[in-house]
């Protein structure tokens, strides 16, 4: 058989962030840092969000830590985390060869392909709270999905003229994927290093505190009444700098953001029934929807102003 | 005759899209070119995942034409006369004809030849309308164009007899190059016709184009694999077509689970693995159990034979079931009953409240039903609270399919009444035409009572089944009702349950608003209506039917079994003959009815001797019909009618009916009401038209 030059596949979690970030930025993407406020998917970060709005190509790619609170295990389930990593890619508009080069990515950090089984799955996504969807597919590696993968047809209530290609990585569940481990915690974050003597490091050093005591407050200590209190000022607010004579789009999401997961929270306290819940997101998505259009007026209006000059 | 190959390459087509969208496109160009005069022959098209095939003869030129052009009357002005000639292309008026026409007069008209078009010049125009306007149930855009296609489009092949058919869609130009399989393809294939595509799309390419050959070669590669390590495979239609639609080069592969997981329940693992992973389960031939192992299929064939993507599959599969034991085993923190006050938060519909409220309607319906079928009122009640409670548990948030079968699990392994257990598991029983009614009289009170609820509260918010539109499967629900009913036997008057059903909405708390009557007789008719499907899909009559039901009917058990006695005795030759005869004495009474007002004799002064027979066989044969219907024995009532015919048959034979001595008439006619009145007892005779 012929040989071929493969990748040796990443062995630690942040070779595979490393690994990933270099691809991604050869490949022409601006790389952005985390969002500094809790989201529960690497989408909502208005790098996402508010880029895909109107008619400016965009590209970039981020890790982004994501919070849903009702995941949480109390550090005991080798899959589920409240806390997590997502790698998210935006390329505006999407290449014609942008699956290629999502199998270039994978092949980056090593996953060889002839001893792997890639399937394109269809998986239409959708999030209600942002007014998003798109059709796409679960990418499966082996019968893992590995990433998500969107064309954007809809976002923030809008249609789009540009269609994002948008691409999500689980990063825990890949790297245990290339790393050959079951357990989320025995997981290697920083390898060691033989010339300065650093040890090893895992993922469990790290977060399996983190895993348990925010369990506990998610489901046992967040005090929902506050909470509640809190949703209503994120709306209040949100509302409020929407509704300035020059309306401040981008504040104004992220109190949308806040608010999403204040929601989030809530539901995992169980203090939210069905119907309820059904309210809360509608609540959501109308903010989000709400910063979406003031956000592409504002780009509209800039591009007006621009022509004018 | 030209070959006409086309081939749409594409990003992954979801499977559950290609069969549909293979046929839709061949039906559109056979249609759109037969419109042009090309008619197609041999017909082929393949699908996959990430390719549309068709290829066809065609005629290499349509058919030359004539299209008639009408022209002025022929006493029109010379002007519009020049007119019609020069649009025609006619040199002199001689070429055209005249057509007469006796209302507006007489006018020239002429034919004029429309010379047909190559294929190449036809194709292209339809390719580029059908690719515009496809019917996929879901599409979308990509980049900055706004052509639709169900995903990003890559490539179009088009060629007549092997000559490229220049056209281009979505600033895609058609060539004769495409891509095999991601991995095992040797880069790019450039096709001369079809059968050289069919050659080297399968052997460069590493494609299998055809659906089928992907499904058999799966089927056959599992089956072999199973019997091979001695294990048997769970066949699955569905999955099958599924798993064809996502491979282009099918390879079968046995993985292994750890056979622990074998201790969560059989349906969970077959879901899990169905579901999730579009695994195939596997069986212990010996034993009939799931063993601890499942059939995927890769897109590949892989150098170690498959061990990576086994493994990586196997681990897949524990990290599903991992979370079923762990959503058991939180489950299972709880008794089931801990969970009726969590009901409240789950809405049964925005109108009809809770699935607490329907658990409270539910339990005061199905205790109302209880004694009917010797049923315990306290186990009835019991099994009506906890129906529902499963609801609200992780393995039936995760699987919701599930709902009953969980239920019914946690409640057997806490330690709960058997009658219960049964009761929650059947109650959503049948499912669908094939599924088994619940036998349990427990189970039957629940499935009864859950079923008649939704059927009510429904009517009473205006959400009935409309056309194909059923969101709330109403019509499943009362098939439900009706099987239950036929195949337990149960004598229950339907009427009745349905007035139970009222009582149970006012008297539980909340109350809903109270219904109109109107709307419980339109449910009645309704469940009356899939009644008689039923009957129908069951081989029985529409004029029996029809015959039986007219004389209104509550008990279905014994309507059904009316029914059945009729169309078994009509099938003899009594039962025909004995029709004939009734039916013969039938028409008389209308032909004389419709003269008049039919006379009022008195059987007392009947004097002919027949006539006389006949009135005693008539006396004799309703006080057995009444006897036999009131028993049930329905066969024995059809006899006690037949035995008529020979009365009825010697009194047509020698009696004239209407006499010109009225009062006789009068006493004949009598006699004629009542053999049409003893038949009805069991059916309407006159509504039989076989």
């Amino acid at each position: 058989m012929e040989m071929k030059n493969k990748t040796k596949s990443v062995q630690s979690f942040q070779g595979l962030i490393l690994a990933l970030q270099n691809y991604w930025a050869s490949q022409g993407c601006v790389i952005l840092q985390p969002f500094d406020t809790e989201v529960g998917a690497g989408t909502l970060h208005p790098a996402t969000v508010l880029r895909s709005l109107g008619c400016k190509p965009w590209n970039v790619a981020y890790v982004q830590p994501s919070r849903r609170p009702a995941d949480g295990r109390y550090g005991q389930n080798p899959n589920r985390l409240q806390h997590y990593y997502q790698f998210q890619v935006i390329m505006k508009p999407n290449p014609v060869n942008f699956q290629e080069l999502y199998l270039g990515s994978l092949a980056a950090i090593g996953i060889d392909m002839d001893l792997h089984d890639i399937r394109f799955v269809e998986d239409d996504w959708e999030n209600p709270t942002v007014g998003a969807w798109g059709l796409g597919w679960e990418v499966w590696c082996d019968g893992m999905e590995v990433s998500q993968y969107t064309y954007f047809q809809q976002v923030g209530g809008l249609e789009l003229d540009i269609v994002s290609g948008e691409l999500t990585y689980g990063l825990e569940r890949l790297a245990m994927y290339v790393q050959g481990v079951d357990n989320v915690y025995d997981l290697v974050f920083t390898e060691e290093n033989k010339i300065n003597g650093t040890p090893k490091v895992l993922y469990g050093d790290i977060f399996h505190q983190n895993e348990v005591q925010q369990s506990a407050y998610n489901f046992e200590y967040a005090d929902t009444h506050k909470i509640l209190e809190k949703f209503k000022f994120a709306e209040e607010e949100c509302m409020a700098l929407l509704e300035l004579d020059i309306p401040l789009p981008l504040p104004a999401y992220e109190h949308a953001l806040k608010a999403s997961h204040l929601f989030n929270l809530l539901d995992a306290r169980g203090v939210v029934s069905p119907t309820q819940r059904q309210e809360y997101i509608k609540r959501v998505r109308n903010l989000t929807k709400a910063c979406a259009s003031s956000y592409l007026n504002k780009e509209n209006n800039t591009k007006e102003k621009a022509w004018k000059n | 005759m030209a070959e006409l190959f086309i081939e749409i390459f594409s990003e992954e087509i979801p499977a559950r899209m290609q069969l549909k969208a293979g046929e839709n496109f061949s039906t559109l160009m056979v249609s759109g070119l037969k419109k042009e005069g090309l008619l197609c022959e041999n017909i082929i098209y393949h699908t996959g995942p990430r390719r549309l095939v068709f290829k066809a003869d065609i005629p290499l030129k349509s058919p030359n034409t004539f299209e008639e052009k009408k022209g002025p009357r022929v006493n029109a002005p010379e002007k519009a006369i020049e007119g019609f000639l020069r649009g025609a292309g006619l040199a002199k008026l001689s070429s055209a004809s005249i057509k007469t026409d006796k209302k507006k007069g007489d006018y020239y008209f002429t034919k004029i030849e429309k010379k047909g078009l190559s294929s190449d010049q036809i194709v292209p125009e339809i390719l580029v309308s059908i690719m515009n306007n496809f019917p996929w149930p879901k599409s979308m855009k990509s980049g900055e164009s706004s052509f639709r296609w169900v995903r990003p489009l890559k490539g179009i092949i088009c060629l007549i007899d092997g000559k490229l058919i220049d056209c281009t869609i979505d600033n895609i130009r058609t060539n004769r190059k495409t891509e095999g399989h991601r991995r095992h393809g040797k880069g790019l294939i450039t096709v001369k016709n079809f059968s050289d595509y069919c050659q080297k799309i399968e052997n460069e390419g590493y494609v299998m184009i055809s659906h089928l050959d992907r499904k058999n070669k799966i089927l056959n590669d599992a089956k072999s694999i199973c019997e091979v390590n001695g294990l048997e495979l769970i066949e699955d239609a569905l999955l099958l077509d599924e798993v064809s639609g996502l491979v282009e080069w099918p390879n079968v592969i046995l993985g292994h689970m750890d056979p622990l997981f074998l201790k969560l329940p059989p349906e969970v693992i077959k879901l899990s693995m169905r579901t999730h992973q579009k695994y195939f389960a596997v069986k212990d031939p010996s034993s009939g159990n799931l063993s601890p192992h499942f059939i995927v299929v890769s897109n590949q064939t892989a150098p170690d034979g498959g061990a990576e993507i086994a493994k990586g599959n196997s681990k897949v599969l524990s990290a599903r079931l991992s979370d079923a034991k762990f959503f058991q085993k939180e489950d299972m923190k709880f008794n089931l009953e801990d969970n009726y006050a969590k009901l409240n938060s789950i809405v049964f519909h925005k109108k009809l409240g809770s699935v607490r409220d329907k658990s409270e309607r539910v339990a005061l319906l199905a205790t109302s039903i209880a004694p009917y079928l010797d049923a315990d009122l306290e186990i009835v009640k019991k099994a009506a609270k906890l129906a529902k409670c499963d609801l609200v548990t992780n393995m039936v948030i995760e699987f919701t399919s599930l709902q009953g079968q969980i239920g019914a699990m946690y409640y057997a392994a806490q330690g709960g009444n058997k009658d219960i257990v049964k009761a929650i598991e059947d109650q959503y029983k049948p499912q669908g035409p094939s599924d088994n009614v619940p036998k349990n009289p427990v189970a039957i009170a629940l499935a009864l009572a859950d079923k008649i609820d939704t059927l009510l509260c429904f009517w009473g918010i205006e959400e009935k089944p409309t056309g194909s539109k059923d969101p709330y499967a109403l019509r499943r629900a009362a098939l439900g009702v009706v099987r239950i009913i036929l195949e337990n036997k149960l004598k229950l008057n339907i009427s009745n349950i349905l007035e139970m059903a009222v009582s149970s909405r006012v008297n539980a708390d909340p109350c809903l608003p109270e219904l109109d009557p109107s709307i419980i007789d339109s449910l009645l008719f309704f469940i009356i209506d899939r009644f008689k499907v039923h009957l129908r899909d069951n081989g029985l009559r529409q004029d029996l039917i029809n015959a039986v039901l007219q004389l209104g009917v509550d008990d279905l058990l014994s309507a059904s079994n009316r029914i059945k006695s009729l169309q078994s005795f009509l099938s003899t030759g009594e039962g025909i003959n004995l029709l004939s005869v009734c039916k013969r004495s039938g028409n008389i009474l209308k032909a004389e009815e419709k003269k008049a007002e039919l006379p009022y004799g008195d059987v007392d002064t009947l004097t002919h001797k027949r006539s006389v027979e006949l009135l005693n066989a008539l006396i004799q044969a309703r006080k057995n019909i009444v006897l036999e219907m009131r028993n049930e024995s329905y066969s024995m009532a059809m006899t006690a009618l037949s035995n008529l015919r020979e009365p009825i048959d010697l009194f047509f034979d020698e009696v004239k009916v209407n006499d010109e001595n009225l009062d006789i008439r009068a006493n004949n006619l009598r006699l004629l009401i009542m053999i049409r009145d003893t038949a009805l007892e069991i059916a309407d005779f006159d509504a039989i038209t076989g």
